[in-house]
């Protein structure tokens, strides 16, 4: 059972925009129930790489993509991968909070509706889940009395976590994270790197950011990226004590440009 | 410290001679740019009010209910307005369905390629055909063709050919005003595009694309060329106060094209009533734009983000 502590894989990932070549050869390996941290200088290819695993990039356009990835053990280009039934099990959550403009309860139930034969969810079980998933972010009692507002309309951090909270009731495996502290204060921040930590072990976390601080804060294992290379990957306190690279060592050293 | 010593606190912030003239020309500016926004407004309101001092004699509830008389020199415009109502009325209710779902299709499905392109382009061009090309397209196409012959339905098509493309084009626009942010959120939930569409896009665009749609009720009820060859008539009454009184298999009788006939055509004409058709006109369409900028208030004050 080797697949078991394995979440994601690539092998000689490499990826067009076009002409443009973002990703080049990239062959990782993403830790099961850990938080990896991908860093790297902007356009290094970070956020491409990040949407290749729950291949939402093919919704952005002309994409053209060669190499393998394994998601869990399984080949997601294989014929028989549903995307839809991909998308449920690896979660996205973006830099700028996207609760859709419906109520705190609605978002939370948005992706079990989707994916449920219609009038299937009773009204206690979706009470039960939107508690569930609200309680697991620590927002339950904050919104408690505010399940029917517009989930637009709460404060920067709570959309946050709502956007974590909303993808639990899918029941994922892996949660993809495209600098999700950027728009967020320093509090807020805190909040969500505490969340993750606490939520760790439970899923599997793969983190982009631009805060190096926050990458040796909340991470295990920390990947750096140059203009669509892997270049590192090594534990996180080893790859910014001693790295072994010398773009990396630039890089995390803040020579880098 | 700063080397201009002699400038005292009680000066500082006064005003220099260069303020003054930037000031100055601010206000020009300023005071140019209001003006003509008035100006834009100037010849509405001097349309408007010469056509009500003028039609004002003739101006009635019946005037609106009952069928031109005396080879059109007296009488109202009974059956002009509900011909108008029903070219109005079918040529949106093809255009509308036809427009907003090829605007679904373009924004939320199509990627760009040679096809979408080449539909862009033909909706481009096609909006900025002259409306009488449409009329002679629609005769030949909707009249002889299809063989519906000059009747309600062939020249309901000619105008909704001719809508289509800014239905399409509003349509669009209001699809791009839903933050892209949204539907990255559904489709990373697993959600089809379909659903993202239905539970996302569509009710948050919806406001825009009524406005979009009610907006060519003007320009359908406006348009005199499309309509001459292919389904209105010079004259036909028919009964009064009945609203199902026209067949759409049947030519009609219009507004715009009364209104050309009687300030043309009709010799002695009682002097009120072309103007009070152009009342009739412009009222009822600037009641239609009034109901769909109340629709679209309403609407909105139901999104937030």
């Amino acid at each position: 059972m080797e697949t078991n502590n394995r979440s994601i894989e690539t092998q000689n990932l490499s990826l067009w925009y076009g002409d443009f070549q973002a990703l080049i050869d990239v062959s990782v390996n993403v830790p099961a129930g850990k938080i990896t941290s991908l860093i790297g200088p902007s356009g290094c290819g970070k956020t491409t790489l990040l949407r290749c695993f729950n291949r939402v990039n093919e919704r952005y356009g002309n994409v053209t993509t060669k190499g393998e990835i394994k998601i869990l053990g399984k080949n997601i280009y294989d014929p028989d991968v549903s995307l839809l039934e991909l998308r449920k099990t690896v979660g996205m959550v973006f830099q700028r909070p996207n609760p859709l403009p419906i109520s705190v309860y609605d978002n939370i139930l948005f992706g079990l509706r989707i994916h449920s034969p219609f009038g299937s969810l009773t009204r206690a079980k979706s009470d039960e889940i939107v508690e569930e998933a609200l309680t697991s972010v620590f927002l339950w009692d904050d919104l408690k009395d505010k399940l029917k507002t517009r989930a637009t309309s709460l404060q920067l951090e709570q959309q946050q976590k709502l956007c974590i909270a909303r993808l639990l009731p899918l029941k994922p495996q892996i949660i993809l994270m495209d600098e999700p502290c950027s728009a967020l204060d320093a509090k807020g921040t805190l909040a969500v790197e505490e969340l993750m930590s606490v939520l760790a072990g439970t899923y599997t976390f793969l983190i982009v950011t631009h805060n190096m601080a926050q990458a040796r804060r909340v991470s295990s294992e920390c990947i750096y990226m140059f203009l669509g290379e892997l270049i590192e990957h090594r534990e996180t306190q080893a790859l910014f004590e001693t790295p072994e690279h010398p773009k990396t060592a630039d890089y995390v050293q803040m020579r880098y440009g | 410290m700063n080397s201009n010593t002699n400038i005292s606190p009680e000066t500082m912030f006064t005003e220099t001679d260069i303020g003054r003239r930037n000031r100055f020309v601010e206000n020009i500016f300023k005071a140019f740019f209001f003006l003509m926004t008035c100006l834009m407004i100037l010849p509405l309101l001097l349309i408007i009010g010469y056509l009500f001092y003028k039609a004002l004699p003739v101006l009635s509830l019946d005037f609106l209910f009952t069928n031109p008389k005396d080879n059109m020199r007296a009488g109202g415009v009974w059956a002009p307005f509900l011909g108008t109502i029903y070219l109005v009325v079918v040529s949106l209710l093809v255009a509308a369905p036809i427009g907003v779902f090829a605007a679904v299709y373009l924004s939320e499905y199509a990627r760009d390629n040679w096809f979408t392109r080449i539909v862009n382009l033909a909706v481009v061009n096609l909006a900025g055909v002259p409306s009488i090309v449409h009329a002679l397209f629609g005769v030949g196409a909707f009249v002889l063709f299809a063989r519906l012959g000059e009747s309600i339905l062939a020249a309901s098509l000619t105008l909704a050919i001719m809508t289509l493309p800014v239905i399409i084009a509003s349509t669009t626009e209001a699809l791009k005003a839903v933050p892209m942010s949204f539907r990255e959120a559904c489709w990373n939930m697993g959600a089809t595009r379909w659903q993202t569409i239905r539970r996302i896009v569509l009710p948050n665009s919806i406001s825009g694309i009524l406005t979009g749609v009610i907006l060519q009720v003007s320009r359908a009820a406006g348009e005199t060329a499309p309509i001459m060859f292919t389904g209105a008539v010079f004259f036909k009454p028919i009964v009064e106060g009945n609203p199902f009184a026209y067949n759409i298999t049947e030519q009609c009788m219009a507004l715009s094209l009364h209104l050309y006939t009687i300030s043309t055509q009709v010799p002695d004409v009682i002097e009120g009533i072309p103007y009070g058709t152009a009342i009739v006109l412009v009222g009822s369409v600037l009641l239609v734009n009034a109901a769909a900028i109340v629709l679209r208030i309403y609407l909105r004050t139901r999104k937030k983000w």
